[in-house]
């Protein structure tokens, strides 16, 4: 990778904006274009050039399997938490004016928004690692593909 | 607080395994997933049971999700028909979840165990979500979740080709989910609005429009797709065949019952018996294709090698028996279909996972590897052979109770041929059953196989099996519980769309 | 005639774009051994989907539906709302044909679906000629035990040769 000096500095200058956007497109999809999907995506995308330009292995070490397991669970776990959340303060499943007294509907689809994109993220930098590692070397994470990549986010956004 | 939980069952039978699944995926350990899974499942049955018994009492439980009210937000509803199907899936996943902790380990490396827990938390919730909602889209969402995480399910298998038969079960089943997709939206486009009680309300005006016959045609095909309809059937013998031993007799015993479940929600509730039936020719092409499926299934069962591959295509057939059932539009047909599609998921169920249990103990799966374990493993083969009986339809068994009712209402409705078809199709599947015991019983353990491992199969795998045949005798023996709440579920389908 | 070509084709252009868009997709799957084809296929099948919702959707001279001030159309959300969703699904899924397809290389070496049925075939069908022989060979164990008699698990059974 040495060779490619603009790539390099170029997807350098460009990737901390992304991550800027990637929250800008997060925290503003409740009332404009964007929302946990959106913002995962591109999160992701953010990501996946660093592991392009500087080899998947660096991308792994900024960004390890275990946390992308963990952030793709819990992602789910946020946003059904909330649900659970809402049925314990005498709500409905995602009756999002439980959760607080006023702009209940706005913090709540914050929040599950939240999980959504952590979700959405980490399955999309999962699905990359997983490919870009096949006939590289033998991982155990290599097979994750199956589980991992697949069935998270079928339901999260809506 | 115990009223505020029932108010919750709706919706909790749903989001339990949802959020189990995630937790597996934490947990990362083979036996904490198993765990995991088992409190999930078992605490979803008894939900569904209790919203069964909550459904017999008030006609029909109704959850507005995000109390949003019905027309505009997502609607979960529950009537008999839902409950009755809710029943058999929330009960196999959980009398799976007793089998596959040994069938799972002897066939997936333990480091990737967690994951299949979690897939089959993530599949049990798609299909409950199936049954218990009331929204056009929400279904669609749901069916897919089941498909996918049943695609990675199958792709699990021990052998390679395992890979290609999921790989064409995903073709397939997304060709077939986009159908219903278009299906979906044309009605939509038509009415304005998904909610399936809604919907039915505002269909009768646009009956006669070009969309919304288009859109029945296409979530017909869509979901015959998906519920392996004889033209449609191909991915189902490769993908039942190569699936690991447990997710074979978990997804032959829900998945396809599921997509029958959806079909006959949307042509009933949806579009209504006089419109789907009567306007348009839809029973007499769906009669059709039962018979052809009863008949093609049975003769391709009994030229199979493989014992999975045999019961797969007799899958295939019984789906026939149970479309005969539910395309006749008459209470006693629908009641008819839908107590085999219950009790062809129990049979099946068991079937598979006494087979299963077999192929644990000898590593293979062709009806000569299975030579002599009639002394081997008595109970198990004993379990085969009742199971085997009861999908013959033996009297005393639950196969006997959905035959005879299905038998009665093509009499009534007079289309003797199909029931002679349906008779030559239970004759052709003694047959193939008659040659599974013939190995079973009537010849010689191999002298190369003695020294595997003796014995029969670990307690966990022989409690669910039985549990499951033991259900089937109950029902076979004392089918009334059943055969009312059939009837109770048909009058509301047949009653209200009519 | 006059009318099909100055109101219907202009007027329902978006539905002859669906149509074209799936009919492509369908042949792909359907005609094309090539697995990867095939998922691109079915990715372009149901894009077409996705444009006959979002289009069903749109109203003649309407925004985006955000709210703005004033009072102008807005097109429906909810077609494009179930979209994403079923954005999500389609992506979902193309991830998994992939993931197969992957392993599907590996572990034969190819992704001709040709070449892939024909190495299965190639298995299967030793495995029926295996299989076929070892019934016939039970066959004959079974007749030569019950005639014998020699075979103390056979004799059990008291069962015609």
């Amino acid at each position: 990778m040495r060779e490619h000096t603009v790539l390099r500095i170029v997807s350098q200058l460009v990737i901390a904006p992304m991550l800027l956007y990637a929250l800008y497109v997060q925290f503003h999809g409740e009332y404009s274009p964007g929302g946990g999907f959106q913002a995962g995506v591109i999160l992701a995308t953010a990501i996946i050039l660093y592991g392009l330009i500087f080899g998947v292995e660096a991308a792994r070490a900024a960004v390890t399997p275990t946390l992308l397991r963990i952030g793709a669970a819990g992602g789910l776990l946020i946003y059904g938490g909330t649900g659970v959340a809402t049925i314990l303060l005498g709500g409905n499943f995602l009756d999002y004016d439980r959760l607080f007294a006023h702009g209940g509907q706005h913090y709540g689809l914050i929040i599950i928004e939240l999980g959504v994109g952590i979700t959405v993220a980490s399955v999309m930098i999962a699905i990359f690692y997983v490919f870009a590692g096949r006939g590289r070397q033998d991982d155990p994470d290599n097979d994750e593909d199956h589980g991992r990549a697949d069935d998270y986010d079928a339901d999260d956004v809506s | 607080m115990i009223t505020a939980f029932f108010n919750q069952m709706p919706v909790l039978v749903v989001v339990v395994p949802l959020l189990a699944a995630p937790l597996c995926v934490l947990a990362h350990r083979a036996f904490a997933a198993w765990l995991i899974y088992c409190l999930a499942s078992w605490a979803a049955f008894a939900m569904a049971f209790l919203l069964f018994v909550e459904a017999k009492i008030a006609g029909q439980v109704s959850y507005a999700v995000g109390n949003w009210a019905p027309p505009f937000g997502i609607e979960l509803v529950i009537d008999t028909y839902s409950a009755l199907v809710l029943l058999l899936v929330t009960g196999v996943a959980a009398l799976t979840g007793l089998y596959a902790r040994k069938s799972i380990a002897s066939e997936i490396a333990i480091e990737r165990e967690y994951l299949v827990f979690a897939l089959m938390l993530l599949c049990l919730a798609g299909l409950v979500g199936i049954t218990v909602t009331g929204d056009a889209f929400n279904l669609f969402v749901f069916l897919e979740i089941s498909s996918l995480s049943s695609y990675a399910l199958i792709a699990m298998g021990p052998k390679r080709r395992a890979l290609l038969s999921s790989f064409q079960y995903l073709i397939m089943g997304t060709v077939g989910g986009t159908f219903l997709l278009i299906g979906i939206g044309l009605i939509f486009m038509m009415t304005g609005t998904l909610n399936m009680a809604d919907l039915a309300d505002r269909l009768p005006e646009v009956y006669a429009t070009r969309t919304v016959q288009a859109g029945l045609a296409f979530i017909v095909v869509g979901l015959s797709l998906k519920a392996a309809l004889m033209p449609a059937h191909i991915w189902l013998p490769n993908a039942y065949t190569y699936a690991p031993s447990a997710i074979s007799a978990f997804i032959a015993a829900t998945a396809t019952k599921v997509a029958v479940y959806a079909l006959f929600r949307f042509v009933f509730t949806v579009f209504g018996a006089g419109y789907a039936f009567g306007t348009l020719p839809l029973g007499i092409v769906l009669l059709a294709l039962a018979a052809v499926s009863m008949i093609a299934g049975s003769l391709a069962s009994i030229f199979q090698t493989d014992v999975k591959r045999l019961l797969a295509w007799s899958s295939v057939a019984q789906m026939g028996y149970i479309v005969a059932g539910f395309a006749l539009a008459t209470p006693a047909g629908v009641s008819a279909g839908l107590v085999h599609l219950l009790n062809h998921g129990l049979i099946k169920g068991a079937l598979f996972m006494a087979v299963g249990a077999m192929v644990w103990r000898v590593r293979a799966s062709s009806i000569n590897d299975l030579a002599g374990l009639g002394r081997a493993m008595p109970l198990t083969s004993a379990a085969f052979v009742v199971g085997g009986l009861s999908l013959i339809g033996v009297p005393a068994t639950a196969g006997f109770i959905s035959k005879w009712a299905l038998m009665s209402a093509l009499f009534d409705a007079q289309h003797y041929g199909v029931m002679a078809l349906l008779l030559v199709a239970s004759l052709l599947s003694i047959i193939y059953v008659g040659r599974v015991i013939e190995a079973l019983y009537f010849r010689p353990l191999p002298d190369d196989v003695s020294h595997h491992k003796h014995g029969e199969a670990p307690l966990g795998m022989q409690v669910a099996t039985w549990a499951l045949i033991a259900i089937n005798i109950v029902i076979g023996v004392h089918a009334t519980p059943e055969l009312e709440a059939a009837a109770r579920a048909a009058a509301t389908l047949v009653g209200g769309g009519a | 005639m006059n009318q099909f070509l100055t109101e219907t084709l202009p007027g329902l252009f978006n539905y002859w774009i669906v149509i074209g868009l799936m009919m492509i997709g369908f042949y792909t799957v359907i005609a094309h051994d090539n697995l990867v084809k095939k998922l691109i296929g079915l990715t372009v099948f149901q894009s077409a989907v996705f444009i006959l919702y979002i289009s069903m959707g749109n109203i003649h001279g309407s925004t985006a539906p955000i709210i703005i001030d004033g009072d102008p159309v807005y097109a429906h959300p909810l077609p494009q709302v179930l979209i994403l969703t079923a954005i999500v699904v389609g992506v979902s899924t193309t991830a998994l044909g992939l993931a197969l397809i992957v392993r599907i290389n590996e572990a034969y070496g190819s992704i001709e679906e040709d070449d892939v049925l024909a190495a299965d075939m190639a298995t299967s069908e030793g495995e029926e000629a295996r299989e076929e022989a070892r019934s016939e060979q039970a066959e004959a164990a079974e007749g030569h035990a019950a005639n014998g008699a020699d075979d103390g698990a056979e004799a059990d059974e008291s069962r015609p040769a």
